[in-house]
């Protein structure tokens, strides 16, 4: 039996899904432990960050970062984690591609601490009152806060990272395989895969889509998943419901297309595309229909047509905007 | 504004009828200003939306997509996807917080010379109004995380 691995499990700007999804891989974490000792996962056990920074860089085999970077303890938990760590991992679809939290892309850190701070309804601030970085109170305890950033990062923005596993959370099948992957590892079965790899499907969720593929998909227009009864059979595109498969990395098993919930894309784009969202407008676009009197059709009539489309850019880019190509949005 | 500001204009436009229409521009000895880079594709339909994003990453202060009138595409469709292409392109780059002004559609058969030089003489005279891109512009001097990969020590 060789010596155990050491795992860690760092977290950015996460809602903890992906540490919930670790813990999913129930009877087969007794494998993982076997192998390995968790040395950092602040949701599971008490350790401090001198503890890790006590440690030798390179000690740890294996951490699984988690979470978007925007703001300075993320990013201070990405550079330690991967000083102390062999194998870097972006887990699940914030470190990867910068996830829901890089959402805030779409304002400003003004904005968002004015919202906090003074604009919702609840809040009494009269003073205007901003968290400080850096606080001595009157008996001298000297208080820390980390510094929002103005732009959210994907993890690779900030470190190298060495493999990537997308979706929101990973799933068991995904962990299983990261698992096994690091079992080959540590008992001398298999090398690493080459860096960069993502635990995934290079095809897209189109190509394992487990509903009746039709020949040509051609939609009146885009209708809404709340509002329409949905055909557990037929593909959602044809029924008009925006559905990411065309645009988006397979290897989820078809999780949500199998409860009858049309994909939202959190597996990102495959390795071809540059951007996740203007792949996926470049699909959806082409399938609305084209009538016997377009050539007719004034472009004010094309711009209602997709008007019915709302809010584009929260849509298209749902997981993916710090690693668009625009990145965030600016001010003309 | 005039003198300093020389935008960067790409004009994508397809083989069969906006080329040739830019071309005959060109041979006809048409006036244009000369901020603009042509980008000849075999359909304006092979534009990806992704090249007009990557363009105006880059900086570029606007974009045209030029093809062949409705009716007239040589792939019998493809100008009607590029105009829905088009047009949610345009309500997306809003949200990133451009003026849509900066993408402009435009239809020119491979006769219409004067069509090519007067949308793009237009378009340049509407870009030179809105000045830069904000892509273009200097980052702002707030925090963020740095830009180095290097590790510092902890």
């Amino acid at each position: 039996m060789p010596e155990k691995i050491k795992i860690a499990i760092a977290q950015g700007a996460t809602c903890s899904g992906c540490d919930i999804a670790v813990l999913d891989l129930d009877v087969e974490l007794l494998k993982l432990f076997e192998v390995a000792d968790l040395t950092f996962a602040p949701l599971a056990a008490d350790i401090k960050f001198k503890d890790v920074e006590a440690m030798q860089d390179g000690e740890i085999t294996i951490c699984l970062y988690h979470g978007a970077v925007r703001n300075s303890e993320n990013e201070h938990v990405a550079k330690l984690l991967r000083k102390k760590s062999k194998i870097m991992v972006a887990y699940g679809v914030c470190a990867a591609f910068g996830g829901i939290p890089g959402l805030a892309n779409v304002t400003s850190r003004k904005k968002i601490l004015d919202t906090v701070y003074d604009d919702t309804a609840t809040t009494v601030n009269p003073e205007h009152t901003r968290p400080q970085t850096h606080y001595v109170s009157p008996e001298n305890h000297e208080l820390q806060l980390p510094e929002l950033f103005e732009e959210v990062k994907a993890l690779d923005d900030v470190v190298d990272v060495d493999y990537i596993i997308c979706a929101c959370p990973p799933t068991r099948e995904m962990n299983v395989k990261l698992l096994n992957v690091v079992l080959d590892f540590v008992n001398g079965r298999a090398d690493l895969p080459p860096k960069g790899t993502i635990l995934a499907s290079e095809r897209t969720l189109c190509e394992e889509c487990p509903r009746e593929k039709p020949e040509k998909v051609i939609i009146d227009e885009i209708k809404s998943v709340d509002y329409t009864k949905l055909d557990p059979d037929k593909c959602f595109l044809e029924q008009g419901i925006m559905c990411f498969g065309p645009a988006t990395r397979a290897g989820c098993d078809s999780k949500c297309i199998k409860v009858n919930m049309p994909c939202r894309g959190c597996m990102g784009p495959t390795a071809a595309v540059l951007d996740h969202g203007g792949s996926m407008l470049s699909a959806l676009a082409s399938i609305l229909k084209v009538s016997s009197v377009e050539t007719e059709l004034p472009e004010e009539e094309i711009e209602k047509l997709v008007e019915k489309i709302k809010d584009p850019l929260g849509t298209l880019y749902r997981f993916t905007l710090p690693k668009s190509l625009l990145k965030r949005v600016v001010k003309e | 504004m005039e003198d300093t500001f020389k935008p960067k204009i790409i004009v994508f436009c397809c083989n069969w009828c906006s080329y040739a229409g830019a071309d005959l521009a060109g041979i006809s000895r048409l006036q244009i200003k000369p901020y603009f880079r042509v980008i000849r594709t075999m359909c304006s339909a092979r534009v990806d939306p992704e090249w007009i994003l990557e363009a105006m990453r880059l900086g570029a202060d606007g974009v045209i997509v030029a093809g062949c009138h409705p009716g007239d595409c040589h792939y019998i469709g493809g100008n009607y996807r590029t105009r829905r292409r088009i047009a949610l392109l345009r309500s997306l780059l809003k949200q990133f917080g451009l003026n849509s002004e900066r993408l402009e559609l435009a239809w020119v058969s491979a006769g219409e010379a004067q069509n090519f030089a007067d949308t793009v003489n237009n378009f340049i005279e509407r870009i030179i109004k809105l000045g830069p891109s904000p892509y273009r512009k200097a980052k702002q001097n707030v925090p963020a995380a740095s830009d180095s990969k290097e590790v510092v020590d902890a």
